[in-house]
This record gives structure tokens, sequence and C-alpha cells, in this order.
């Protein structure tokens, strides 16, 4: 088993650049014209340029709003906004107006709902958060409230992306192209994820606080504003907010999550119909993740419970967790191994699924435990400014496409100065046993914290990492190396990989629980 | 009927699989009658102030013997429904162009028989509510005094009342079915166990049928207000039954605001809907569950059932969409299934596997593409030439492409359609502007699906057979004919010289009801649209397996069948991504439909346009990021070759 004792040392105040030579060059901020060679489409949105929403709607309601309407106005407008409960509550506090029994009824049926839904909430105590924080706490982005970058998706087949910003707009790069489209929708709030759909060069899913949002941004083009009529909205009642999508990967489906329903939908987009997976216990789905061979969908819920779906007859898999709940997975590319973490713990487990990839089938039995592969448990490393502290809780994982780096997006802890939120990436082999080997860390400008991070889907040289930092800035860090799985025709310049020199890892083969149901 | 049945039974599918499917599906409603009933009854009869003794009551009431009764009727009445969707369920929807070929569905007799048996089973039902529930519900007489004070027996109109009710929304449930085209069978974009699907949608049919139970008897009251002395006063007659002054009678509004009344009505149609929607749900997922055929057959025997042979057949629609699922799954997700279709045959080494499949699917795909063309040449010459009078002129040059086919002239199919009544009007001068919202065009007023789906062999024999590829375009082409001669009717504000003959009969014969009719004859906005893409869930299928499987060969084919038709697929493909580009330029083509909530009916035809634009891009797409550069290598036109360079640049 890998740890962060095995780990190079941390180059201190510089930035990390690229892999090359199987080491990872970092360099400090002066070294210009190496970074303007290495990293392409740098970008960066400091946090003044964007315009804020100074006060929400909901907040100004209350200034707003004209108290002396007739009290069935009120009840009305009571019903329009809150459904049964805002009724009940203004029929409540208006008991000067209405009859004393009809105000002392919908008391009571007030005061019984909230009990129930107390009830709910000491069992799920997700339900109680606001949808801000529920986006916030089953995110990926770390500190996604104050994130500028808040979400960002490369486009599986091209080299555009797209930027969720902490203004609700998202725009769309292309380094082909100059017109940089900016996508604003009256329903575009609080972006919790966006993903292009497989197989198309137009369509992009964004994850909203009350719906879903399908753009279709025609790269041919020439506007930099696409009306909101490009957009789809899809929307079911009890299925928001969401905060997880995932396109499957042959771009016919869209799945959605909210935590707050424990039904998943399957999206047919262009027939704007869905299909809900409901099974009980969970409280609701936070994160999706399918895998690139299509076969199977990791869905975790806020509870200490996640679910591995096959997607030929949509069963699933029940995975009880022993401390928290699944925070991240990914998927190896062939779809057989699924690495994920688990909030509360500091190492990452790994499930494999046996079989040939590409073919689940139910008679194909699914793993009985999930072995530990690393342990991220914190380690003091020793830097000329003194001591540092890296491991800890997982905020995400990320498998590059080729299955040859892991990106693991530690959190760190924002009261120590000494421990700071740093990406750890390592090397994986599949063959002859799977194992992962210390790669090194990555890190920014001094005082930044990664936010996010993604790979790049089709990168020829090896893996690029693009991470998204508290300051705003997007930077793309390039491993470069030969792929170990592919032929080497066609590669030049690419330094040959040398032979690992770590001392074999030891497996341990530490288990969790699993049942079969369904 | 009879040559129906024939029919049938010539299929083995329709015999071995469709047949055990619906008897499976009844028996499944049928077992879940006993646990409906007790909810019905428990919620019928509970009393807030003495619960306990209310669920003591519906207990016995449960194991009496009149409550076996209405259990066998009830089950008859199931037994029944699943009998009437097997017989008029179908796999393409018949879209009513116009709000009058809409009002010829619903007066078509097949229709009227639908009905008929609707009231029936809702005065069954009826019966058996008013029995359960009891109380004044119970007896339709009961012996009351006269004004003298002589003993006689009197009408129980509460009874009355509920049996009429469930005739009320029987009919109105059989006529809303041919609005919202309940008789349609959806498949579904995810495939799941029965179990869980059945799962997913109860909660759907039971908000569903509580809402529909309250529209229809909302309707129902007003009904009953204005109308309901005319039953009450027949079966007073008939029955020599009399009216007890004593009560109120019922179509009073202090008669009909009797909330407890209201309760009962409701909540028997809601039990009533529930019945039938859970019957016709059963049935829709049991029909449309993935069958998987065979590629090879094992035995010669056999060759008639596997999956190349059964994608040709034409006859019961079913059977072709069934195997066009297949064919999609197994493209998707099976390496072995794929392994054969690529396989090339033992002596001689030909691939027949993959000519007949890709054949078939590139027919369909080619179907489609002349279908939209020659859609869009009708609306772009729309008040021009291509009337009603000049058909004659154009079948000289009909037997070239299908596309004039399309525009073949209706009598054609008018000589096919069983007998009517309508068909003597049609006899007559099929031009007059009074008839031709009547004629009977295959789709709208007299072929409700399962008849077209019945009389589809006899057509088959039709001296127009060997010009048309496929009986799509046979199928289809009256819709489109009516469709253009509709807007040609009245679409256009300006009629060019050429349409001159119509305007000029509406002139002379301006009566009111022409006037009226012709007002009901316009488009339903985009409807015309949706039924050029009614069974295009076939076209889906045929795409993602063509493109499955291609993406596949890049991989698993070692003879290299796929190679040799590569070209083909990528130009019908392209042929019709043009196409289907050029259609959603029309207006309304690109216009969503209304979402309708709360209706068992399916609408998920009323989207197929998109999710087949959708599908066909995704296709393209799969092909072209598989192979890449290696395309530039496949022989095609230049116009097709610069088409795909766009996809290959991801600028689609």
């Amino acid at each position: 088993m890998c740890s962060l004792a095995l780990f190079p040392p941390l180059p201190s105040g510089q930035t990390t650049l690229c892999e090359s030579n199987n080491e990872l060059l970092s360099g400090s901020s002066t070294t210009e014209e190496l970074k303007q060679d290495l990293i392409p489409l740098s970008l960066s949105f400091p946090r003044e340029s964007l315009k804020l929403h100074s006060r929400t709607e909901s907040s100004s309601k209350a200034a707003f709003l004209d108290h002396s309407e007739t009290l069935w106005m009120r009840s009305a407008a009571a019903w329009r906004d809150g459904g049964l409960t805002g009724l009940l509550n203004e029929v409540t506090t208006s008991h000067t107006e209405v009859p004393k029994w009809l105000s002392m009824t919908s008391g009571c049926i007030l005061a019984l709902l909230r009990w129930i839904s107390s009830f709910h909430g000491s069992v799920f105590p997700h339900v109680t958060l606001s949808s801000e924080d529920m986006i916030a706490e089953f995110s990926q982005v770390l500190n996604w409230p104050d994130c500028v970058v808040r979400a960002f998706a490369w486009h599986p087949h091209t080299d555009k992306f797209a930027v969720a910003l902490l203004d609700d707009s998202i725009k769309i790069y292309n380094p082909k192209s100059a017109i940089m489209p900016t996508l604003k929708h009256r329903l575009q709030k609080n972006v919790a994820a966006v993903q292009w759909k497989p197989l198309c060069a137009s369509a992009l899913a964004i994850a909203c606080q009350n719906c879903l949002l399908v753009w279709h941004v025609d790269p041919c083009s020439l506007s930099t504003r696409p009306s909101s009529g490009c957009a789809q909205v899809l929307s079911h009642p009890g299925h928001a907010p969401v905060t997880s999508i995932a396109w499957s990967p042959s771009g016919s489906l869209l799945l959605s999550a909210s935590p707050m329903d424990t039904a998943m939908m399957v999206w047919d987009v262009a027939a704007e119909s869905c299909v809900l997976l409901q099974r009980v216990g969970g409280g609701g789905v936070t994160f999706l993740s399918w895998s690139p061979d299509g076969s199977h969908v990791l869905a975790s819920t806020p509870s200490a419970l996640f679910r591995v779906w096959e997607t030929r007859m949509w069963t699933c898999e029940r995975w009880p967790c022993i401390n928290g709940r699944c925070q991240s997975g990914c998927w190896s590319p062939d779809g057989s191994r699924l690495l994920f973490t688990v909030q509360g713990e500091t190492v990452i487990y790994a499930l494999t699924f046996t079989g040939t990839p590409g073919v689940p089938s139910s008679s194909i039995k699914g793993p009985q435990a999930a072995a530990v592969v690393a342990d991220l448990s914190e380690t003091t490393f020793k830097t000329p400014d003194g001591d540092i502290i890296i491991g800890g809780e997982i905020q995400s994982v990320a498998w590059d496409p080729r299955g040859e780096r892991l990106a693991v997006l530690l959190k760190g802890d924002p009261q120590a100065a000494n421990q700071p939120a740093i990406i750890a990436v390592f090397k994986t082999r599949a063959n002859p046993i799977f194992e992962l080997l210390p790669c090194g860390f990555v890190q920014g400008e001094p005082g930044t914290e990664p936010r996010l991070m993604h790979f790049h889907p089709n990168f020829r040289h090896g893996a690029l990492l693009t991470v998204c930092w508290s300051s705003g800035r997007i930077t793309h860090v390039p491993f470069y190396f030969l792929s170990t799985s592919l032929p080497h025709a066609g590669l030049s310049g690419s330094p040959p990989l040398p032979h690992p020199q770590e001392r074999p890892a030891d497996f341990s083969t530490q288990s969790l629980f699993t049942e079969l149901i369904s | 009927m009879n040559i129906m049945f024939s029919t049938e039974t010539s299929c083995w599918f329709i015999r071995k699989v469709i047949c055990w499917r619906a008897t499976a599906s009844i028996a499944w409603s049928v077992l879940l009658l006993p646990p409906t009933t007790a909810v019905f009854v428990v919620l019928s009869r509970f009393s807030l102030f003495h619960p306990f003794q209310t669920i003591s009551e519906c207990l016995s009431l449960l194991m009496s013997a009149s409550s076996i009764f209405s259990f066998i009727l009830l089950g008859g009445v199931i037994i029944m429904a699943g009998f009437l969707t097997l017989e008029y369920y179908t796999v393409i929807p018949t879209i009513a162009c116009s709000k009058i070929a809409l009002l010829g569905q619903l007066l078509h007799p097949r229709q009227f028989i639908n009905s008929l048996a609707h009231c029936l089973m809702g005065i069954i039902v009826g019966w058996c509510c008013a029995v359960t529930i009891g109380y004044r519900y119970e007896m339709l007489g009961y012996p009351c005094q006269n004004s003298d004070g002589y003993p006689q027996m009197c009408v129980n109109e509460y009874h009355l009342i509920v049996l009429l009710a469930g005739a009320f929304v029987g009919f109105s449930h059989s006529l809303l079915g041919v609005i919202h085209n309940i008789n349609y069978v959806s498949f579904q974009t995810v495939q799941q166990y029965k179990y869980f699907r059945f799962k997913g949608s109860l909660p759907l049919v039971v908000t569903c049928s509580a809402t529909q139970a309250f529209y229809s008897v909302r309707n129902y009251i007003v009904v009953y207000f204005f109308l309901g002395y005319i039953p009450r006063t027949w079966i007073c007659k008939t029955l020599t039954l009399h009216v007890d002054s004593s009560i109120h009678p019922l179509d009073s509004i202090a008669g009909l605001l009797d909330l407890s009344l209201l309760f009962h009505l409701w909540i028997s149609a809601t039990f009533l809907l529930f019945m039938w929607y859970i019957t016709l749900l059963l049935f829709r997922i049991f029909v449309t569950e993935a069958y998987s055929f065979p590629v090879q057959p094992s035995f010669t025997e056999d060759s008639h059932q596997c999956l190349p042979k059964v994608l040709t057949d034409k006859h019961p629609m079913i059977l072709k969409f069934l195997a066009l699922q297949d064919l999609a799954l197994l493209s998707q997700h099976s390496p072995s299934r794929r392994s054969e279709v690529f396989s090339l045959s033992q002596p001689g080494g030909h691939p027949h596997n993959w000519n007949a499949i890709s054949k078939e699917c590139l027919g369909l795909l080619a179907d489609l593409t002349h279908r939209l063309v020659a859609y869009h040449e009708t609306v772009a010459t729309n008040g021009r030439a291509k009337s009603l009078s000049n058909g004659s002129e154009r079948k000289t040059s009909s037997e070239t492409s299908s596309a004039e086919d399309l525009m073949s002239p209706r009598p054609a199919f008018l000589m096919k359609t069983p007998v009517s009544v309508f068909t003597r009007s049609v006899g007559g001068s099929s031009q007059s502007p009074l008839t031709v919202p009547f004629t009977p065009d295959l789709d709208s007023p007299f072929a409700s699906p399962a008849l077209r789906r019945l009389t589809a062999p006899v057509e088959q024999g039709s001296p127009w057979h060997g010009t048309v590829q496929s009986p799509h375009i046979m199928r289809r082409a009256p819709k489109l004919w009516s469709t253009s001669t509709d807007s040609q009717f009245n679409g256009s504000p300006l009629p060019s010289p050429a349409s001159v003959p119509s305007p000029k009969q509406e002139a002379t014969k301006p009566s009111f009801l022409s006037q009226f009719l012709q007002n009901r004859k316009e488009q339903l906005p985009e409807a015309s649209s949706q039924a050029l893409f009614a069974d295009s869930q076939a076209h889906i299928w045929a795409l993602e397996g063509l493109s499955y499987l291609v993406q596949a060969s890049f991989t698993e084919d070692h003879f290299g069948v796929v190679q040799t038709t590569l070209p083909s697929i990528l130009s019908s493909m392209l042929l019709l991504q043009e196409a289907v580009d050029r259609h959603f330029k029309l207006p309304h083509a690109s216009s969503k439909p209304v979402r309708s909530t709360g209706s068992i009916g399916d609408s998920a035809y009323k989207t197929l346009r998109f999710a087949l634009r959708a599908t066909l891009k995704t296709a393209i797409y799969r092909i072209t990021t598989t192979f890449g550069d290696h395309l530039n290598a496949v022989e095609m036109s230049a116009e097709h070759r610069k088409r795909l360079q766009q996809f290959l640049e991801n600028k689609e």
C-alpha cells in the first residue's frame, strides 16, 4: 500500500509546472518563459472582475412585499411560494383575521408537519440544510461557496472547456476560436457541476439549484451570448438541488442526482422524459460517476452507503461503508476498477469488477470486499520554511483517461496554516498487479489552494491535469510520459519511462462489508 | 374479425410471445385485485369516529359471499379490459392531423364498440362499488309509500347515480383514450426488470387515476344535473318503479351538493380507473419487455425466428419493433452476439447476417429520408400544383421515386378499408369540401391501429406493393397526403392559380356546415410533424444498432464485413441528417410539445422527432470518433465528405 511518506519532498514556494523524465518539475513564478512554453490556455478570473449578486432574491422579498394585502391574496401568494407549509404558516400567523378554529387547526397541522420533518431530519441530517449549504456539502469542489470557479468541464473530443463562475455565468473557451460564449439563464443558479455530452459537439449539461439545464452551444455560431432559448430546462418535482450529473459515455442518457431525492433520474434529454430509479435507503443521491466503458455507475448517498449500478438492466449493489458517506470516486478507463474515498477516512479503497470489460451481465458477480490501496494519513514534511503537514481527508479523486495518473485533492485543514490543501498525484499500474506509486505533489503559487481538478480527456503526450485555484486562476499541469498500454509509435521527444525504484507495495486487504441486494 | 384472427394465429410470435405476455399481465392485474379492493373498501367505508368498528365491518364484508361475487365480476371486467388492450394496442400512435380527423377517430365504429364495452364495464364496476359501499347505495329499488299511503317500489336514485357514474367514467375514459393515445405503447429508454418498472410507475398510476376520476366526476355531476332526469324516468318506466316524492331528487343543487355522495362517487371512479390503468400499465410493461432473438438459427426450421429474418418481417409491427430493440441492445451490450452478426456463413463465407441486418436498417433510414423529402416538397410547394385534383397527372411518373408514391391517390386505400359508415359519402364526389374531411385515410378515422396492424398483409397483395420498398411508405402515405391537402385547403391565404378548383367549390357551397368543418379542419400545430415521425422509434433503434455495430467492428470485425457497407451507411445517415435538418427548419417542427402531466397516456411519440435528431447526430459522431481519419479512405461524394468533415472537426 502506498502512503504519503514515500512521496518526494516538497519544493517550497514553487509552482508545479509539469512532469517530465518521471519527476515533477517546479519553478518559481519568475520563470515566465518556461510557463509560456508549457502551460497553454492558462486563465485567471480575479474575484473583483465578477459582478456578484449583492442580495439574493429571497432576502429582498421581505423588504418589498406589501403586507396590507387581503388574506386571500396573501394565502394565494403563500401557496405559490411555499406550498402547503407556506399556506398553513400564513393562516396561523394571521390569526386576527381568520376564525379561531381555522388558525388553531392549521397551527396543529403545521406543528405535526414540523415534527415529522424534524424526525426525518434526525434520520437524515442533510435535509435540514439549505440548498446552497447542501451543494457545498456534497460538491466535489473544495470550499464551494467561496470558490470563484465553481465547476469546470473539458469537452470529451475537442480542446474546449466550460467554466462555471461564482456569478452564475458559464464561459466556454476554445483555443481555435476567438469567440468566447457566455451562458446566462434565469434558472442557472448555484451551479454545482457541468458536463459536456459525449459524441456531440454542442450540448452542455448544467446542474443548477432548482433544475438541470442543457445548453446547445453551436460551435459554429458567432454569438457571444446565446439566448436562453438554446437551453433545455429539465426539472422534476422534488429533484432539487441537483448536485451531480453524469452523461453516459455513449451520449444517449443523462443521469442526475439530488440529495433531497431518493430517486436518481435517467433523462432522455432530447425527448425531455425521465425514468426514476428509486431505491429506499440513503436519503438521497449526492455524487454520480459513470464508468468510461458505460457499464457501471457509482451513486453515493448522504448516509454511509453507496450503490454501484450496472447499466444494462439498472440493478444495483449496495455497499454500506463503516465510517461515513462515500465522498468521491473514479473509474479506471476499462471500467473494471473503482477507486473511492469515504468521508472521515484517509484512505483510498478499490473495488474490482471482474469479467470482460464492457460486458455487464447479471451472472457476473461483483467484488465481495473493497481493498485499501493507498493511505493518505497526515505526514510531516520538512521544508526550509518549516514543517508542513500533508494528508488527511480527501475531497475528490480523478483518474486520467489512460489510467496512469491518479490525482487526489486533499482537504487539508483550513485552521492550521501548515496543513494546506494540496493535490497528491500517484502513478497507477494495472499489470501485473494493481498498485499506486507516488509521483509527487502539485502546488500552485504561494498562498493559493487547489479547489477542483480535472484531467483532459484526450491529451496526446500523457496526461494533462487542469486545476482551478482559490485565486480564480486555472492552470494546466501536463504529465509527459509514455503510456505503457499504448503503442509507442508517433510519440517522439517524450522520455522513456524508467523502471520504478520503489519497494514493492504491500497490499493490505482491509475490507468493507458488502451485501448483494437487488 | 375473422381475417384478423387468421392472420394473427399465423404468426408464431403473436401466438408464442405476445399472447403469453398479455395473459401474464392480465393474470397479474387479477391478482392485484384483492388488495386494491380491500383498500377501496376501507377507504369507502371509513368513518373517523369508529375506526375499529369500520375495520371489523370491512373484514366481515370482504369475507362475505356477495363480495366473492363482486370479485368474480371485477375479475371479469379486468380480463375484458386486458383483452381490449391487447386488441387495441399499437406501437405506432395514430395522430390526428386536424380536429376533424380526431372527430373521425372518435366516431369510428371500432371506437364505438370500445366505448360501449367501457360503459358496460363501468356499469358493472359501479354496481360492485354500490354493493360494497352498502348503506343507502345498495339496492336499485326500495319499498316506499305513495301519497295515498299505498306501498310500492321506488327507485333508489343513489344506486342509479353510482351505476351511471360508472358508465360515464368508462365512456369518458375511452374517449380520452383516443385523444391521449392511451393505446400507444412506448418503449423505455432504459431497460429495467418488470418489478422495478411496475414499482416506479405505481405512484403515477395512483395520482393519475385520482385526478382523472376527479375531473370525470366533476363533468358527470354537471351532466347529471341537466340530464339526470332522462335515465331516471327511463328506469322508472321500464322497471315500473316510482319516484319517491318525499325525497329530494338528486339532479338538483341541494341533492348533488352532498359531500358524502361526491366522495363515494369520486372514490368509485378512482377505483374503476385504477383497475384499468393497472391493467394497461402491466400490459405495457409485459409487452415491451426486451425479447432476445437468436442471431444464428441453431436448427434450420427455426430460421424464421432468428433476428435477420424477423427484422424484415413487416406484419406484426410489435415483432419488428422488438427485433429492432434487440438489435440495438445486442449491438451495445453483447460482444458474443455481435460476433455472430459479423460471422461468415459456413459454406460459402458470405456475411448473410450482417447483410440482412444492415440492408433492413438502411432501408428504414432511406424510407424516412424519402418521407421527409416528400413532405418537405409538399410543404415547400404549398399552395401550388400538388392538390387533390391533379393527383392523377402525378400518377404518371409515380413508378420511379417513392416520393411520388407518397402522393399516390387515395382510392387504393379506400378499397382496402373495411366497410364503414362513411364509405357511401366517399363513393360519391370525393372532391367536395364536405366529404373531404370524412374521407377515410388509413391514419385517422378508419385506421384504428390494431386494424391497420391486421390489414397490413392484405395490402401486400395490392398492386402498389411492387413500387414501394416497405409498408411504411404505404401506411404513411395517406397521412402525408391528407396533411398536405389540409394545409392546401386553408393553409394558403393567397391561393396560386393552380389551386383554383378547391376554393371555387368552396365558394359555390358556402353552407354553414362546410364553413364549420373548414374551421375544424385547421391543422393542429405540429401534428403533421409528429405524424411524420410517429414510428421513429424503429429508426432510432436502427441508427443505434448500426452505429454501435460499426463502432464495434473497428476491433471485433475480423473479416471486414462491415467495411463493405460503411460507405452506404455513412451516406444514408448523412442524407437523413440533411433531410432532418431541413425538416426542423419548418415552422412548428422544432416547437416543443406541451408536457401533459396527470395523464396515463404515453406522450413519448410527441418528442420522437427530437430523439431521432439527437440519436442521428450521436450515431454519426460515434462512427467518426471511432474511425477518425480512416474515414478519409472511404469513398463518398464530395458533398458528403464535406459534411462528414464537419463531424470530424466536431463542428456540427
